[in-house]
């Protein structure tokens, strides 16, 4: 779960990273109000949750509170990469002298985090790694001792960073490396770090993203989710415990189970059509959440035909005739539902949706010949 | 001959007294599993299944039934230290069915278990099946036959599948390895080709994969250098977009690696052959 910069920042600021003096606004008169506050120059940071922000214009530089105002009111109105601005960072300006990339993820096939630094600050850190990677300095840390200082020294040394600034850097490191480990960060991430004209280190932005297996432990940080990220429907999906992702095409597809699901969609493009999106109603999903699934996947005017691929293992056929049964009495569905059941309990499934009008396949690949068959015609 | 589970390994359930717990444990040992103990703390004391006693901790369970593999049936927030419990009194096998767990737990297990000498497929995987001797999780009995085929997976019900139109094909498994969705698990694909490689019975090998992480890669890299048996592969999700989590939590594509195309470039480029969907695997093998 990705989660705004400012909030990102407040907890660097707990773990005993410093930040720019700022406050977040939602209105051109708040931001005006709060440069007021701060005095001198401000930098107006939009608010959402995509890269390229300053790329787009969602980040100006402003001398006093009315250009505050004037550049806080344009941004609020502008959606940069289909996301709409709601709110703006309003922080001091800093007299940036360099920039140092420092951030934390997990490495996967080395099942460790690792800390990366690097003094080609303020960039996109693989646009580095791509062109110099040799200015990447990586360490992986042993996730049950945890961060030494010496590593920071290893950092600081590898990033020729000058020795006066290696106490401060080395605060700030285990700083960032608390913070990405009390709250199940899968990322987190200070770019730019800079060193400041006034001889000090400060974290100009701040990105964390949080391990979404974990979020039951933060529900403080839960809440917090930003749901412009996602449609409705995949709000109400995820609300109801089930797996959805929007996608572009025209086939509806409901399946148990991630990689048959993946599976699925790939089979439909194979014969020539698009899924509509990505379900998985889950093991051992029961009826109401397959009534559920059923109607999301009906709500998508794009839909032409719906795939429904269901091989039980803890799941059951039946249930899940029974889900779509119940969904059938509320919904008339106006586009034509391809159904394949297999395993536990498949033959009372057939049984009970025997008279639904739907077109039935024994195979995965003829369920997925038949739909695209059906959404053509 | 089989690889990690057979007619004789002894299991342990973790959780059996729970609902999950319990109900797999009814169809493993309706399979002719040798469920010998349960643990859950606390619950010690009684019979669940009529014959299959309840212990409060693994090592009591381990010192009474001579268990030799244990199977995690436990909620996300307590399997990690499941896990961890079974490692500590040196269980030799231990399979994590859950899903959910938190990653920083995983890392933590992983750099513990790395110490001791104990094998940890999972988490969030089916487990696995011997057909006709043994299942150790949650992969119905009843869609694969034995035979010489070796199976590696990161998916569930896709793992099914293939089981499936083997068994149609009348192929058969030798055994059947689940390690699951996650992004930081306990056993890879090349941990399991090296079994693989090296059991008489398993005379070809199928490995379905899926995007996220660079497992494939590594693995077609090992493939090309190690294993001269015949590699059949599928790769879920050549229409995953990217940075979305496509239900798994390792599988999402971000920084633009992990698609399935490269995965699949990779194994064709090691000797694989990387078919279209799960029902020309068996053509194909």
């Amino acid at each position: 779960m990705k989660i705004h910069e400012y909030l990102s920042k407040q907890i660097f600021a707990s773990h005993g990273i410093p930040i720019p003096r700022g406050k977040v606004a939602a209105r051109a008169a708040e931001a005006r109000q709060i440069a007021e506050e701060l005095g001198g120059y401000v930098v107006i940071k939009s608010q959402v949750l995509v890269g390229g922000r300053g790329k787009a214009g969602g980040i100006k530089l402003a001398k006093n509170p009315d250009e505050t105002y004037d550049l806080a009111g344009n941004i609020l109105n502008m959606e940069i990469k289909g996301l709409p601005v709601r709110k703006v960072l309003v922080d001091e300006a800093a007299d940036i002298q360099h920039e140092i990339y420092l951030g934390i993820t997990n490495d996967r096939s080395e099942a460790k985090p690792v800390i990366i630094a690097s003094a080609a600050g303020g960039m996109e850190i693989e646009e580095v790694a791509r062109q110099t990677p040799e200015k990447i300095i990586k360490i992986h840390i042993d996730p049950l001792l945890e961060l030494q200082d010496y590593h920071t020294h290893d950092l600081a040394a590898g990033i020729g960073l000058p020795r006066e600034y290696w106490l401060s850097f080395g605060r700030i490191c285990q700083g960032l490396w608390k913070a990405y480990r009390d709250k199940d960060a899968t990322l987190a991430e200070i770019n730019p770090l800079v060193i400041t004209g006034g001889h000090e280190l400060l974290a100009l932005d701040g990105k964390i993203i949080l391990d979404d297996n974990a979020l039951w432990r933060h529900p403080e940080l839960a809440v917090l989710r930003d749901l412009d990220l996602e449609t409705q429907v995949e709000t109400t999906a995820r609300e109801h415990g089930l797996s959805f992702i929007k996608l572009d095409g025209n086939i509806g597809c409901m399946v148990n189970g991630a990689g048959l699901a993946m599976a699925t969609m790939d089979m439909i493009q194979l014969f020539g059509a698009e899924p509509a999106n990505f379900l998985d109603i889950g093991g051992g999903a029961d009826a109401p959440m397959v009534t559920t699934a059923l109607h999301l996947i009906l709500s998508d005017p794009n839909v032409k035909a719906v795939l429904i691929n269901i091989f039980g293992g803890i799941t059951r056929c039946d249930e899940v005739a029974k889900g779509i049964l119940a969904a059938l009495e509320e919904v008339q569905p106006k586009v034509p539902i391809v159904i394949r059941l297999v395993g536990t309990n498949a033959e009372e499934g057939r049984l009970m949706l025997a008279n639904a009008h739907m077109i039935t396949a024994e195979t995965l690949v003829q369920a997925a010949q038949k739909a695209v068959a059906v959404a053509k015609s | 001959m089989s690889i990690l589970i057979n007619k004789d390994t002894r299991l342990l359930v973790q959780g059996i007294t729970g609902s999950e717990g319990l109900f797999h444990a009814k169809q493993m040992h309706a399979y002719g599993t040798k469920i010998v103990g349960g643990v859950t703390p606390g619950k010690g004391g009684g019979l669940v299944l009529d014959d299959i006693p309840v212990f409060d901790t693994i090592k009591q369970a381990k010192k009474a039934t001579g268990a030799n593999a244990s199977v995690i049936f436990v909620p996300a927030r307590f399997a990690a230290e499941a896990i961890l419990e079974a490692a500590d009194a040196a269980i030799p096998l231990i399979v994590c069915i859950t899903e959910g767990i938190p990653v920083q737990d995983m890392m933590r297990v992983r750099n513990y278990i790395d110490h001791k000498n104990v094998r940890l497929i999972g988490p969030n995987c089916p487990g696995l099946l011997t057909p006709g001797e043994c299942k150790v999780g949650i992969i119905p009995g009843n869609i694969a036959i034995p035979g010489n085929v070796g199976v590696i997976s990161r998916s569930g019900t896709l793992t099914y599948e293939v089981l499936y139109a083997l068994k149609l094909a009348g192929m058969g498994s030798s055994t059947c390895v689940g390690i699951g969705g996650d992004p930081v698990n306990g056993t890879n694909f090349i941990d399991v080709l090296k079994l693989f490689e090296a059991d008489p019975q398993t005379e070809k090998i199928v490995l379905i994969g899926e995007i996220g992480g660079s497992d494939e890669e590594r693995a077609a890299e090992f493939i090309k250098h190690n294993i001269t048996k015949p590699v059949v592969c599928f790769i879920a999700g050549r229409t995953a977009p990217t940075g979305k989590r496509m239900g798994h939590a390792g599988a999402i594509i971000e920084g633009g690696s992990g698609t399935a195309l490269d995965k699949i470039k990779a194994l064709q480029a090691a000797g694989c052959t990387v078919v279209r969907h799960p029902e020309e695997i068996p053509e194909a093998l």
